[in-house]
């Protein structure tokens, strides 16, 4: 038995998918709109990014859907109680790495512990020496020998289990192609493995494999072995990373979905109204942004903080204290945000209600409200689009930057920024403890990376200056 | 006597690679000989800017390439320089103007820079010489004040004024040959004038070639010793100018005389040039303009034509000219298509009455954006329109004629006069009852590119007017009126689920004409119309908007600077300076004997093709002052050649004979 648990960002991250979807249903029978998306695709680094922020998004999905176990109890008619510790789907895929905890710091692929400890000798005595993990490699007989072999052993497993895949996968997308061009299996195979289809597939069925092979030894080695190590109190790092990446994708979208109603709904009133209207809304943006926006966040945090402290009775689990600091977190992001997206806008607007178009309308005896929504609004969305991919990136940088500071998601919640937070006291430790870094490092980098090179994509396909004759 | 200065060999050009390549310079060869103006006169697309940008090597990047041919500058194959000599030869043998003068230099540098850094290039002229250069050149492109000028930025020059720093630029390189891609298309007639005065004094001084690309018909015809037309990227004709203008041979040649309105046509549509410029992404197996040709037979699908002789120096591209071949009679020209009513039809009852119009802008400044000043865009404007019957209002680019079509419109809020729609105050209607008023009146733009939304598919657009002003009960019904009204501006109906990049401009305008009329209004203000488009496209939008006053009684408010349009078209005719009407009268009165010198240097300014019906040209000093701040008494004194003392005192009162009115102190 098991209770669904919607946290606040479950429920608003549902609601961005809804939109996207119910956008990219609209956009699959407007060619203006699917013309750019499909320039996006066929680009290089494009279909590669898309490939690699898919994998991301796939599994921040499957880590927001939350739940709680039942806890089993002894009579039958009583009322079911559930575990105080909420799940999420991708706890259940990883199984094992959640559970398997050591005591304390252990290099990735170590089987001993990182620090000496003093054991009890069976015969008596005390020895200091590096304990054997309780999980990883925990199956070797000989740790010092048979670990090498093992590692081999296994990563030619995933080797060999990524080349049926790769292969499959190949075959899957040849087939497919082949069927909707009306062309012969080989003819298509060729034309793919020549790049010369419009859609890179080469490309993507590239990435596709890499992707594959990482997933495969994952899947080989991180159930034997702690792959990125474990951090001070023993938990894998590799699961911690993982679970980072909700927190990340969280922090880059959920703050967009919020500053976008206010950026698009102010900045075309305040260029098509102009007059007063136009002044207030400057006015005010204007003087929000010249607060620093750190401060704002933090008063609002800790503000925050002390109104969770002293209604401990609203939330009844830790994950809904720390999911409340991540929404709040993303809203005030969000209010600090807008202004740069609502300043081209209003310049934006300005340009298009002089427009002959716009002007046409209003000789139509149109209003004010159909041509907001007719015609200037589908005309800016370029600009949000673009902004909105460019802006992603930097928020998942900012939410690193701002939990080192103290002030971002709260500490007991996954997140590359708390994992670099603590790296702060491995770094200075002798020998040093590098892993936590590394790992928050790589996905961080490879997540940004994408989403960078997806967001040059974007902007080639969708600004009109750039756009290639 | 006759030296070659460049010749061109079989040149080609592709832009793209593959199979989909465009070509839009194919087998074109041609000769220019020293000290000779050379015309390539062509429609948009045709490839006569690819040929000049082909042969300075200029083409688009990455994806321009020559792919054939060759280009000789005397005795250098052009095509075969390395690039470092290539960079020699622009500028200092062969230099460029370019059609958009306010685009073409750099903002943030001052002329004398710009024009001496060309000099240090390509002369390695330094210090005090270089100066000295510069404030000649200056002076030789008719610059005042030349000391002041060398100092100043490009923002503080009007167009005309840019336009001539841009030929010194071209010629401080002192270059054999000058290539001037529409060198006025972007300027008024009076400073068009001006700058061609300019290129024909520079080419009697220096004897350099002039390569003249444009669309103008008249300019060729005042400018060029050789003519050579360009079409879908092949040259189909090429002759001595005045036996071009006396004896054109291709068929597409004459087509472009007879698509040209004027005062004679007036009593029937104008000959048109059906269709449009082809594509020029793939190969053609018979004669380019086949499809377009009235006298087109089979020979002309199957069989490319040769380059024939017709006479000496007379090459012409066409079956009808090859003497193998027994090509069947040329078509008689007198089978012109049916005539239409010339006056305005309708009962002739008054429809707009404008008193007095006033739209001016205040001049903000300052933190409490403080009005310091006024732009008096319109400042006292009178029409009236009749039903039925077609108002012309001329002008040059900012005398404030599209602010009246929009003061009209109450698109702009009148500053004060009144404007009475059917003795309906226009200027006192607010709100929901001005918005329900807007059916009767409506708007056409200029530039058909920029007036559709280009993410609405143009049966929306149709229809959005239809839904505002809740014309048609169900969505069907206002779907077959589109289909309707696509079919009475010559479309078909499956065309309104396509998209405005679509459709070539011609056709969007008729879009933009089915738009307008969706609301069944009885006046159209078309602000110049057809300004944007060719010559045999204008002439297919001059014909529909005649049949369509004929046929629905409407009237029109005709904004635009184009005279010959105006003859053909209108009935009555006001022209504009400063925001005021200096001149009003009947087309016949007002265009045969002008009375205010500003209309009579306006009409002697418009190039003329027929050589002996060309007048002196008036040259008018200087450009139009600021709306900001007009001169005191009459507007036009500071430019006028017969300007007299009392006219800087005051402004003239209305006079004239009958229904021709003028405003000037020599007509008491």
């Amino acid at each position: 038995m098991i209770m669904p648990v919607i946290l606040w960002t479950d429920a608003l991250i549902f609601l961005l998918v809804a939109i996207t979807t119910a956008f990219a249903l609209y956009a699959r029978r407007k060619p203006h709109l699917r013309a750019p998306w499909r320039h996006v695709v066929c680009s290089r680094p494009g279909s590669m990014a898309v490939v690699i922020l898919c994998a991301y998004i796939i599994i921040g999905l499957l880590d927001s859907l939350h739940y709680r176990l039942a806890l089993e109890s002894n009579d039958a008619g009583a009322e079911t109680h559930y575990a105080s510790e909420v799940l999420s789907a991708l706890d259940a895929l990883v199984g094992p790495l959640r559970t398997q905890t050591e005591k304390t710091y252990s290099a990735p692929f170590a089987t001993h512990l990182f620090t000496r400890e003093t054991i009890q000798q069976p015969e008596g005595g005390q020895t200091r020496e590096y304990p054997r993990l309780k999980y990883g490699g925990r199956h070797l007989q000989n740790p010092a020998v048979d670990a090498r072999a093992d590692i081999l052993r296994r990563s030619g497993v995933a080797l060999a289990q990524t080349l049926t895949a790769g292969l499959a996968v190949l075959l899957l997308i040849t087939l497919w192609q082949a069927h909707r061009r009306q062309q012969a299996f080989t003819t298509m195979l060729r034309t793919i493995l020549k790049r010369r289809s419009e859609v890179p597939w080469l490309i993507i069925w590239i990435s596709l494999s890499i992707l594959a092979l990482l997933i495969f030894l994952a899947a080989n080695l991180a159930t034997a072995y702690h792959v990125f190590g474990t951090d001070k109190v023993g938990e894998d790092v590799f699961y911690q990373t993982l679970k980072s990446i909700r927190t990340g994708l969280v922090i880059g979208t959920l703050t967009t979905l919020i500053m976008l109603p206010f950026a698009i709904f102010m900045g075309i009133l305040a260029g098509y109204a102009r007059g007063w209207i136009d002044d207030v809304i400057q006015y005010t943006y204007t003087t929000l942004s010249s607060i620093p926006g750190v401060l704002l966040i933090a008063a609002t945090i800790l503000m925050l903080q002390v109104y969770m402290a002293n209604h401990p009775e609203l939330f009844e689990t830790t994950l809904e204290r720390a999911d409340i600091r991540l929404l709040f977190l993303s809203i005030i992001l969000g209010i600090t945000s807008w202004t740069g997206l609502c300043r081209l806008l209003r310049g934006e607007s300005l340009k298009l209600r002089e427009a002959e178009y716009i002007q046409a309308a209003t000789a139509f005896g149109v209003r004010h409200s159909k041509i907001i929504s007719r015609h200037i609004l589908p005309n800016v969305m370029h600009i949000v689009l673009i902004t909105v991919v460019l802006d992603f990136s930097g928020l998942v940088l900012a939410e690193a930057v701002l939990t080192y500071v103290g002030v971002g998601v709260d500490p007991t919640m996954n997140s590359w920024g708390n994992m670099i937070n603590s790296a702060r006291l491995e770094m200075a430790r002798e020998p040093v403890v590098w892993w936590s870094l590394l790992a928050a490092f790589l996905f961080m980098f490879t997540l940004v990376l994408a989403a960078n090179l997806f967001s040059d994509a974007v902007r080639d396909a969708f600004d009109p200056r750039l756009r290639q004759h | 006597m006759k030296q070659p200065l460049l010749q061109l060999e079989n040149l080609s050009a592709r832009i793209g690679t593959g199979p989909r390549a465009i070509r839009p310079v194919d087998d074109v060869s041609f000769t220019i000989n020293k000290g000779e103006t050379y015309a390539l006169l062509g429609e948009s697309g045709c490839g006569k800017s690819m040929t000049a940008l082909s042969i300075l090597r200029l083409l688009p990047q990455p994806h321009g390439r020559i792919s054939g041919g060759q280009v000789r500058l005397e005795d250098t194959d052009l095509t075969a320089l390395p690039e470092a000599e290539m960079r020699q030869v622009r500028g200092r043998r062969i230099a460029m103007i370019f059609q958009e003068p306010m685009t073409s230099l750099n903002p943030v540098l001052t002329i004398g820079d710009q024009i001496g850094e060309m000099l240090q290039q390509h002369l390695q002229m330094k210090g005090t010489a270089k100066r000295n250069r510069v404030l000649e050149l200056l002076d030789a492109v008719g610059i005042p004040d030349v000391k002041r000028r060398y100092t100043e930025y490009p923002h503080q020059l009007s167009g005309g004024m840019k336009q001539r720093v841009m030929i010194a630029i071209a010629l401080a390189g002192e270059p054999d040959l000058l290539i001037a891609d529409e060198p006025t298309t972007a300027l008024d007639v009076t400073i068009q004038a001006q700058v061609l005065e300019l290129l024909q004094k520079l080419q009697r001084d220096t004897h350099m070639a002039i390569l003249l690309i444009t669309h103008d018909l008249g300019i060729v015809a005042g400018m060029a010793d050789r003519v050579a037309v360009m079409y879908a990227g092949q040259l189909v004709e090429e002759a001595v100018r005045d036996r071009f203008f006396t004896d054109a041979r291709h068929p597409y040649s004459q087509r472009l005389f007879e698509s040209l309105p004027n005062v004679d046509k007036r009593d029937h549509a104008l000959r048109t040039i059906p269709g449009f410029v082809p594509i020029l992404d793939r190969d053609f197996t018979g004669c380019r303009f086949a499809e377009r040709c009235e006298q087109a037979w089979d020979t002309c699908r199957i069989e490319a034509p040769s380059w024939e002789i017709a006479t000496d120096h007379h090459h012409v591209r066409c079956h009808l000219e090859d003497r193998n071949i027994n090509p069947p009679a040329r078509t008689t020209r007198d089978d012109l298509p049916l005539a239409h009513a010339t006056a305005g039809t309708g009962t002739g009852a008054p429809l707009l009455e404008v008193r007095d119009l006033k739209v001016h802008f205040p001049i903000h400044k300052g933190i409490f954006k403080r009005v310091v000043g006024q732009v008096y865009a319109v400042d006292g404007v009178s029409l009236d329109i009749p039903e039925g019957h077609t108002q012309a209002l001329v002008g040059e680019s900012g005398c404030g004629k599209t602010t009246v079509g929009k003061g009209i419109l109450q698109l702009l809020r009148p500053t004060a006069g009144s404007v009475q729609f059917d003795n309906i105050e226009l200027t006192q209607l607010k709100g929901e009852r001005l918005r329900r008023r807007r059916t009767d009146f409506q708007f056409i733009f200029q530039d058909p590119y920029s007036s559709m939304n280009p993410r609405m598919r143009v049966g929306d657009i149709v229809e959005e007017g239809m839904i505002a002003q809740e014309i048609g009960n169900s969505r069907q019904e206002r779907r077959q009126r589109v289909d309707e009204l696509f079919a009475q501006v010559g479309l078909s109906p499956e065309h309104a689920h396509r998209y405005p990049h679509e459709f070539s401009g011609g056709q969007r305008q008729r879009i933009c004409i089915a738009r307008a009329l969706a609301v069944n209004p009885r006046l159209i203000i078309c602000d110049e119309p057809t300004s944007a488009l060719d010559i045999s496209v204008q002439a297919q939008i001059l014909n529909l908007l005649k049949q369509l006053q004929n046929e629905l009684g409407l009237s029109y408010l005709f904004i635009t600077h184009n005279l010959s349009v105006v003859s053909y078209l209108a009935d009555r005719v006001a022209v504009m300076y400063l925001g005021r009407i200096v001149e009003e009268g009947p087309v016949a009165s007002v265009l045969e004997e002008p009375l205010h010198p500003y209309t009579r240097a306006l009409l002697s300014a418009v190039p003329q093709i027929d050589q002996d019906s060309r007048r002196e040209i008036i040259r008018l000093e200087g450009d139009m002052p600021s709306p900001a701040n007009p001169p005191g008494g009459c507007h036009f004194h500071p430019r006028c050649p017969d300007v007299m003392p009392e006219c800087r005192e005051n402004y003239p009162g209305e006079t004239g004979s009958g229904d021709h009115r003028v405003r000037c102190l020599l007509h008491r």
